[in-house]
């Protein structure tokens, strides 16, 4: 017995000791979407320590989470349960699920100094589209992307077209697709001319029809649709030729996944994708490629997509503080353009672009800026309350669209009903 | 209580201990909460009675998944069955390399559902998939097997079946090594034809591990659903969303926890009404030894 006393001693001495840094100490904990291992992870751990370094009494500790679906899971769950993490870095589109939950708090109420307000304006104002709502900033953009064409210059000479020259609008884009068409002697495709993904989020990819069609999808407020409007309509129109009339794109719906490996195996002449594939194509295309904005219709146009920061309600006061200082270390200039060099996001404020780092890198590799260039003409993602189960709809809408099941006007005024009805109680 | 069957309680005690906390505990769980609307912003779940059913009813997508579910089980159990046994019977075959036939046989049952399913996205890839190759060689090609509402269920099946059919074929392969040898021996003496031998010894001898196979089988047919979320994520327009898909979507996409109780209900009540009905009616016609 006596042994035991001994032990039951050392443990309560061991926990005083721990309960006695931890008030001493901040501890913030950061959930990070994406799997574990690779290079990502090791970036973030060498910014995380660069910031304890900086900040002595915090301490960062990153949370490897898997997709972004599964970080938002995780997240919640442990919201539900009472212990959510203190930050994390989640799709710009859950912030009203996050708000209905309430789960987060405004950067406002975290520190209402000058410096703060100063640091909230300095990012691009597209990427703030999705991050505040109702006047106040839920999110601080860290990860941001958006949708942009890449074309295959060897395939474009072979076809007789100005390889430098990328389709500035839908009717190029169409009549090169059509061009970069090629069948084999028994009439099979080898070669289509354009690829736009529709597996799993088509939504995005429509948001890069849809705005230069001159047509947002949805409200600032996130309570309102316009689905069935004709502009919409018209631009899953165009989409839905391109694969069953036109015969430029594989018919149905294409897989995002696939799609950049399609690319390399030059099955598709020109696709559509997120700038977060840059390094990606860079590293795997055999070939000379180019970048470029998305084709206009009336103008140009497409949603940006990626990840913010958010700090959760129920963390106190200090770990709310250190972790708004945590995201402001992470978006300092420097910080956000070598972000943006190492994985092909958009570095997310006007001031990362004009550090000589970002100057210099630019000039070796002058695609890396398309993206920059676009935001200007760009929108936020579709979200809303609801945000999944809205999405969804519209999902749904445009692959039956797609696969031929549904007119697109048909498809879209579903879609529409379904989103009214989802969004109803919000009203 | 005499002293056996207090003794026979207590040895009961940690298997019913862990069974109430995991199985049954939950299963309560779950009809209550299906009867109740979803927590938001820190209120507590409204009762609601019967309305999440009603809304079920009301849900296209629900029905959809129950039907494509349903296919899905028909597509499925036969055809992993007899694949199994056709397997079994040809690798309990005395001959040469059977080890390596077993082998690979069962290789797709030890790799993980969502590293085969990446593997077979590839296989039904339009244009260069191996799929696509190989149709090609007879002049149809051109088809986006995934991409199409009508083709994309039926490429779910084909991954299930494939997965599955060498996992049930150890089975039959341990209940063909069990059969004693002097049935085939006396068969042979009597001048019995190989194909009644089959059907009249071989395959009533199976028949408690055909139960057994078939029991899981139909789990699996309701329980599988990795690979729709690695290959299809329930698409195109909902055509291999199944139902266990449906409720993970209404649960940890959309948060209607209410509601995703209320459907895994439903799930709980077809699993049951079939497990009942194999055990109650398919018994009678297994014999054990």
């Amino acid at each position: 017995m006596k042994n035991f006393k001994h032990v039951w001693r050392a443990l309560a001495t061991g926990l005083a000791a721990t309960a006695f840094t931890a008030a001493a100490q901040t501890e913030i904990t950061f959930y990070y979407p994406v799997a574990v291992g690779g290079p990502i992870t090791k970036t973030i751990d060498q910014m995380s320590a660069d910031f304890e370094k900086e900040n002595p009494g915090v301490k960062v500790k990153p949370v490897y989470a898997g997709t972004y679906q599964e970080t938002l899971v995780k997240a919640i769950t442990a919201q539900k349960a009472g212990t959510p993490p203190t930050t994390a870095i989640l799709l710009s589109t859950d912030m009203y699920t996050l708000i209905d939950e309430d789960a987060i708090v405004p950067f406002e109420e975290i520190n209402a100094g000058a410096d703060d307000a100063a640091w909230r304006k300095s990012f691009y104002p597209a990427f703030m589209a999705n991050s505040q709502t109702g006047g106040k900033t839920w999110g601080i953009p860290f990860q941001r992307s958006t949708i942009v064409l890449y074309w295959n210059k060897e395939l474009f000479k072979e076809a007789g077209l100005d390889p430098n020259k990328a389709p500035a609008n839908w009717k190029e884009m169409l009549e090169y697709a059509q061009k970069l068409t090629k069948k084999d002697a028994s009439g099979n495709v080898t070669q289509y001319g354009v690829q736009i993904p529709s597996s799993g989020f088509p939504y995005w990819l429509f948001q890069g029809l849809t705005t230069p069609n001159g047509v947002e999808l949805m409200n600032a407020a996130g309570t309102e649709t316009y689905f069935d409007k004709p502009e919409v309509i018209e631009a899953l129109q165009y989409w839905v030729d391109l694969g069953r009339k036109h015969k430029v794109m594989s018919p149905g719906v294409v897989e995002w996944g696939t799609t950049p490996k399609d690319f390399f195996e030059k099955k598709i002449a020109m696709m559509w994708t997120t700038t977060g594939n840059l390094t990606n194509v860079k590293t795997n295309a055999k070939f000379d490629f180019g970048v470029a904005m998305l084709p206009a219709s009336k103008k140009r146009g497409s949603p940006t997509g990626g990840g913010n920061f958010y700090v959760f309600k129920k963390a106190t006061k200090e770990q709310q503080v250190a972790a708004a200082k945590f995201a402001k270390f992470m978006t300092t200039p420097e910080r956000a353009a070598q972000w943006g060099m190492d994985t092909g996001y958009v570095a997310v404020r006007p001031d990362a672009w004009a550090t000589p780092k970002m100057t210099e890198y630019v000039k070796g590799f002058p695609v890396a800026s398309v993206a920059r260039d676009q935001l200007q003409y760009s929108v936020a993602e579709l979200s809303t309350h609801d945000n999944q189960r809205v999405t969804k709809a519209l999902n749904d809408g445009i692959q039956a669209a797609l696969t031929g099941a549904k007119e697109p006007a048909a498809a879209m005024k579903d879609a529409q009903a379904e989103a009214t009805r989802i969004l109803r109680s919000y009203k | 209580m005499s002293r056996n069957a207090i003794h026979g309680w207590l040895l009961l005690l940690p298997a019913l201990a862990l069974l109430a906390l995991f199985t049954h505990w939950p299963i309560f769980g779950t009809i209550w909460d299906s009867f109740h609307g979803t927590a938001k912003r820190g209120k507590p779940a409204p009762f609601v009675g019967l309305e999440n059913y009603q809304v079920m009813l009301a849900d296209e997508v629900f029905w959809k998944s129950l039907w494509n579910n349903l296919w899905f089980a028909l597509g499925t159990i036969p055809a992993s069955i007899v694949l199994a046994l056709v397997m079994a019977l040809w690798v309990n075959s005395a001959m040469r390399g059977r080890t390596w036939l077993r082998m690979a046989f069962f290789t797709p049952t030890v790799l993980p559902m969502i590293a085969v399913a990446n593997i077979w996205l590839f296989f039904f890839t339009p244009q260069y998939g191996l799929l696509e190759q190989f149709t090609s060689l007879f002049g149809v090609a051109g088809r986006n097997w995934l991409g199409s509402e009508s083709t994309a269920l039926g490429c779910m099946m084909v991954v299930a079946v494939w997965k599955e059919a060498g996992f049930f074929m150890i089975f039959y392969l341990a209940a063909l090594q069990s059969i004693p040898p002097s049935l085939a021996e006396a068969a042979a003496v009597e001048g019995a034809p190989r194909g009644w031998y089959l059907r009249r010894i071989v395959l009533p001898l199976l028949m408690p591990t055909t139960l057994f196979v078939m029991v899981n089988a139909v789990i699996n047919a309701f329980r599988m659903v990795d690979h729709i979320v690695v290959m299809t994520r329930g698409g195109p327009n909902n055509a291999t969303s199944l139902l266990l898909f449906h409720i993970y979507q209404v649960g940890f996409s959309f948060w209607d926890t209410g509601y995703a109780a209320a459907l895994t209900v439903v799930l709980l009540v077809i699993l049951a009404a079939v497990a009942i009905g194999q055990f109650v009616f398919l018994d009678r016609k297994v014999h054990y030894q």
